[in-house]
């Protein structure tokens, strides 16, 4: 049996972002349906690290991550769970002196912008976290960040989405979707044909095909950031740890389990679903051991990896399509999608509503990358920025 | 008091180990588990309700025997074999 | 050809044992890997050293098939690569990653053998985490390779040949059983006499632990519910309900299981497909008459491919390595194989029966409260799966244990896991085999943060 619905707006993707923007939208009274091929929040939204971190963010995604940082400690009302949201702080560790003074550097850049970084020397650091170990320089302290359990919050947006009376359709994935003078055409699961006047396209890793589809190809590709988790221990860590450079990032649950990653895992023949490699496991695993002299006897008891789209800059697309009136994408958060994505929920319903946002976005657009291979863009070649390997 | 009641190797020799502090002895050929248990009626508190736990399965698949040694290092019970001077804790207060 | 080749084979029980001494005797060197210190598996499981028991004494009518066991071990060792005390605890690419004690190293296989085992099937109850209570197994194990009795006033409790096998090896070794209660009804047994035909030495073997027993003065009930094991630090006694009337007994230890259930992480790493097994009521890895899984090159023999005992394991493996012998281009005896094939046929066949005999309690669902512990590692109440379907619509179990933790603990699901499928079948509404399964992850048992990895053997 064959159906057809019809919306105001159909999102392609049940992650955080997709589930985010459905009950923002809802919230502002437009009808919705959010598609998933699979569980709602089963991907990267679902199983990233979990941190809340706005340090470390390039200067132009700070207006969304600050927007997305006063979303954080109300999810409870929002969305009836409060996901395990800590404002821990996130202390960003530098092994070097040129760490360091590249701490310092981003700490001068952001200055403007509310991170409020606290710059710790060596000394300082020893005392006020005696359980970080070795030759670390010193570091940087976001007290304003805090870590999440994203298990949590991405499966409890998309119920309060459905809640709150969005649609929302599991396993059903979106085999076709075209523009045509009534609004969208979309063909989804089995069955289900929707219109819709608006497309939201947040797939995530998957989200490459339906931007080409409407002829814009992007440069993403799939990234599988892993993390092991060490069995319950007496909390000894109270700040979510990144490292600049990369490498390691860690936090500790209030249960007690610490989530370590710093390494990429792999594809699995079903390329929907990945997993650590042995050997990058076995990395992290002897990096937190080596920094943190409370895990140097603890046990790892299960790994975890999704699939993440990253873009080549590294910075997610977010807007409307050059191509396509009432399309919006989102999508490529390339590894530091979690803190943000209730942002950019936000950000998308207002495109809807209003065909434009109060958060500056332009730095996301999606022709960024057409402009650059027509050199267009000769003159402004994106600065180098060093990031933590994912979060 | 002794959760389990040896029935037979009565004759092996005794190794000496340390529980909580306290000097005991087991028989050689018994795993931690068993010079433990026919000593003390528990191994472990529970990770999150801090119930007693004196392990299940007996066969390393239930990890409900992990006991600590004094350098911090941790043992399954079960399947780790006594050694002399073992020096081992069970896990008596509840996590904080 | 035989270079060419380098099979691995996972446990060094029964059918890790015939396995090897199969590919042994094709001249092929096999890596057997186990995590017990010697081999045997856990049904002829060896004492860390020996003592003034005989086999006999340890291993009763069973002590034959031991030690011709053992003594194919003996022989073919220098003819395999033996890595006792070792975890397989990740498997990708014809690799797999191998922890010994705080060393952690990358074997690469041509072909694989799992013969993995099986645990206990437990059913979580009240009282079931008090120290005290053991699986069958478990019980099993002190007595036999630890000389110990789990109490000194024991109860056995639950379904399955094992629970009187363990009752009666109890009673001989001189311990106080003060009870076997069976979860089946006396009736279920009458089954059994539809495979006195088919495996009479079995069936017989059964009725008289069960006949000793109730002669030594052993109490046995039938149609046994459980209703709680009582105590607040240790076990105290226990509680049950049998025709409508509420029972107890003062007892110290109770060791309990309903049947097994297969241990299946590694299959599942290496993307064997699976399928519903509905007499076991578990998923486990799809395989044909002779072992091979759905991937190639990838065998599996004995209880980690479906509940069937230590002598259809036996066979099993040997049929693996045939199959893997076979598979490779190596000559092979096919006369061998047709009576290894009818005897695993025969004894499935009898396995049918004694499902009927000893069956799975489906009641246990539906009497269950809320506040029952389920999952022992996480601590989760059968209440919360409950609450999960009911306020979060969730009819999956990867689901379940992605909102719930029920299976994420220490013991990645083998308590729990199959327990939470009929809390969650019966909550959404759906047969056990619609819930799904949860899928492995590595590591598939703990392994230490400061492991030193070494580099890859050959």
């Amino acid at each position: 049996m064959s159906r057809t619905l019809h919306k105001d707006v159909a999102i392609i993707g049940g992650g955080l972002v997709g589930s985010s923007a459905a009950l923002a939208l809802r919230r502002m009274g437009f009808s919705v349906v959010l598609l998933d091929k699979g569980f709602c929040g089963a991907q990267a939204s679902g199983v990233n690290y979990g941190g809340v971190r706005r340090q470390g963010r390039p200067p132009e995604q700070i207006a969304l991550s600050q927007r997305a940082h006063a979303i954080w400690p109300r999810l409870m009302d929002l969305i009836g769970v409060d996901g395990e949201f800590v404002r821990s702080g996130h202390l960003k560790l530098a092994r070097t002196e040129a760490e360091m003074a590249s701490l310092e550097a981003y700490a001068a850049r952001v200055a403007d912008l509310g991170l409020d970084l606290e710059l710790i020397g060596g000394i300082q650091l020893r005392e006020h976290f005696p359980w970080i170990a070795g030759d670390v320089t010193g570091a940087s302290l976001c007290a304003g960040d805090g870590h999440a359990n994203p298990r949590l919050v991405s499966a409890a947006f998309a119920h309060a989405a459905r809640h709150a009376g969005v649609d929302v359709l599991e396993h059903t994935p979106v085999s076709h979707v075209e523009k045509a003078l009534d609004g969208f055409h979309l063909s989804a699961g089995s069955s289900t044909e929707i219109k819709a006047r608006f497309v939201i396209n947040s797939a995530g890793a998957w989200a490459g095909p339906f931007a080409e589809a409407f002829g814009e190809p992007v440069p993403l590709h799939a990234i599988y950031p892993s993390m092991i988790v060490t069995e319950p221990l007496n909390v000894f860590m109270n700040v979510n740890i990144g490292a600049e450079g990369g490498g390691i990032y860690a936090r500790q649950v209030e249960r007690g389990n610490c989530i370590v990653g710093g390494m990429r895992g792999e594809p699995l023949a079903e390329p929907d679903f990945s997993r650590p490699t042995g050997s990058g496991a076995v990395t992290i695993m002897n990096r937190a051991a080596a920094l943190f002299p409370a895990l140097r006897h603890a046990y790892a008891i299960r790994f975890w990896s999704g699939t993440e789209g990253e873009m080549a800059d590294r910075n997610p697309v977010i807007g409307f399509s050059r191509t396509t009136p009432n399309l919006i994408h989102a999508f490529g958060f390339s590894g530091a999608g979690f803190q943000i994505a209730p942002g950019v929920g936000e950000v998308l319903a207002e495109l809807v509503r209003d065909g434009e946002s109060r958060t500056p976005i332009q730095a996301f657009a999606i022709d960024r990358f057409a402009r650059t291979t027509q050199g267009s863009r000769a003159d402004s070649e994106p600065e180098p920025q060093k990031r933590e390997t994912a979060q | 008091m002794a959760l389990l009641k040896r029935l037979s190797r009565h004759e092996l020799p005794l190794v000496p180990f340390t529980l909580n502090g306290e000097a005991c002895s087991g028989r050689a050929g018994d795993t931690v588990l068993t010079a433990i248990l026919t000593q003390a009626d528990r191994l472990r508190l529970s990770d999150f309700s801090g119930n007693p736990r004196a392990g299940f399965c007996q066969m390393g698949a239930c990890q409900d025997c992990w006991v600590l040694t004094s350098s911090g290092a941790r043992i399954r019970a079960c399947s780790t074999a006594l050694e002399t001077g073992m020096d081992l804790q069970t896990i008596t207060e509840p996590r904080s | 050809m035989s270079d060419a080749i380098r099979p691995l084979i996972v446990g060094a029980g029964p059918a890790g044992i015939r396995a090897a001494q199969t590919l042994v005797n094709a001249g092929i060197r096999p890596v057997v890997i186990d995590e017990a210190p010697s081999s045997g598996g856990q049904i002829y499981r060896q004492r860390l050293v020996p003592d003034e028991r005989s086999a006999k004494d340890l291993y009763g009518s069973e002590a034959a098939k031991a030690i011709a066991l053992h003594g194919t071990f003996a022989r073919i060792c220098d003819r395999i690569d033996y890595l006792p005390e070792t975890l397989v605890w990740n498997l990708r690419d014809k690799a797999v990653d191998v922890v010994t004690g705080q060393r952690t190293r990358r074997i690469a296989f041509s072909h694989l053998i799992l013969a993995t085992g099986a645990t206990d099937r437990v059913l979580p109850f009240p009282g079931w985490t008090l120290p005290g209570v053991f699986t069958l197994g478990g019980s099993q194990i002190a007595l036999k390779s630890q000389g110990c009795a789990i109490g000194e006033k024991v109860v056995f409790l639950g379904s399955g040949p094992l629970l009187y096998l363990v009752a009666w090896q109890y009673m001989k070794a001189g311990a106080d059983v003060a009870a076997v209660l069976d979860t089946a009804p006396f009736s279920a047994k009458f089954h059994l006499l539809r495979g006195l035909f088919a495996q009479p030495s079995v069936v017989l073997r059964g009725f008289r632990f069960a006949a000793e027993l109730m002669a030594r003065g052993v109490a046995v009930h039938f149609g046994v519910q459980p209703v709680r094991i009582d105590g607040t630090t240790r076990v105290e006694g226990i509680s049950w309900r049998e025709r409508g009337k509420e029972h107890r007994l003062a007892c110290d230890a109770v060791g309990y299981g309903f049947s097994l259930r297969s241990e299946t992480q590694l299959a599942d790493l290496a993307g064997c497909r699976n399928i519903f097994d509905a007499r076991d009521r578990a998923w486990r890895p799809e395989r044909d008459s002779a072992g091979r899984t759905s991937v190639s090159g990838v065998y599996i023999a004995g209880d980690g491919a479906g509940i069937a005992g230590a002598d259809a394991a036996e066979l099993a493996g040997e049929r693996a390595g045939l199959a893997l012998l076979d598979d490779a281009g190596l000559p092979v005896d096919h006369a061998r194989i047709g009576v290894l094939e009818r005897k695993l046929a025969s004894i499935q066949k009898f396995r049918n029966v004694l499902e009927s005999a000893f069956p799975f309690p489906e009641s246990w669902v539906t009497s269950i409260a809320d506040d029952v512990t389920l999952c022992r590692c996480e601590e989760i109440a059968v209440g919360d799966a409950r609450a999960a379907v009911r306020d979060q619509g969730v009819s999956e179990l990867n689901r379940l244990k992605a909102l719930t933790r029920v299976g994420m603990g220490r013991c990645q699901g083998r308590m729990c896991a199959s327990a939470a499928v009929e809390v969650l079948a019966s909550a959404c509404g759906r047969s056990p085999d619609a819930v799904g399964r949860l899928r492995a992850q590595p590591p598939i048992k703990p392994i230490p943060l400061a492991v030193a990895a070494e580099g890859e053997a050959a």
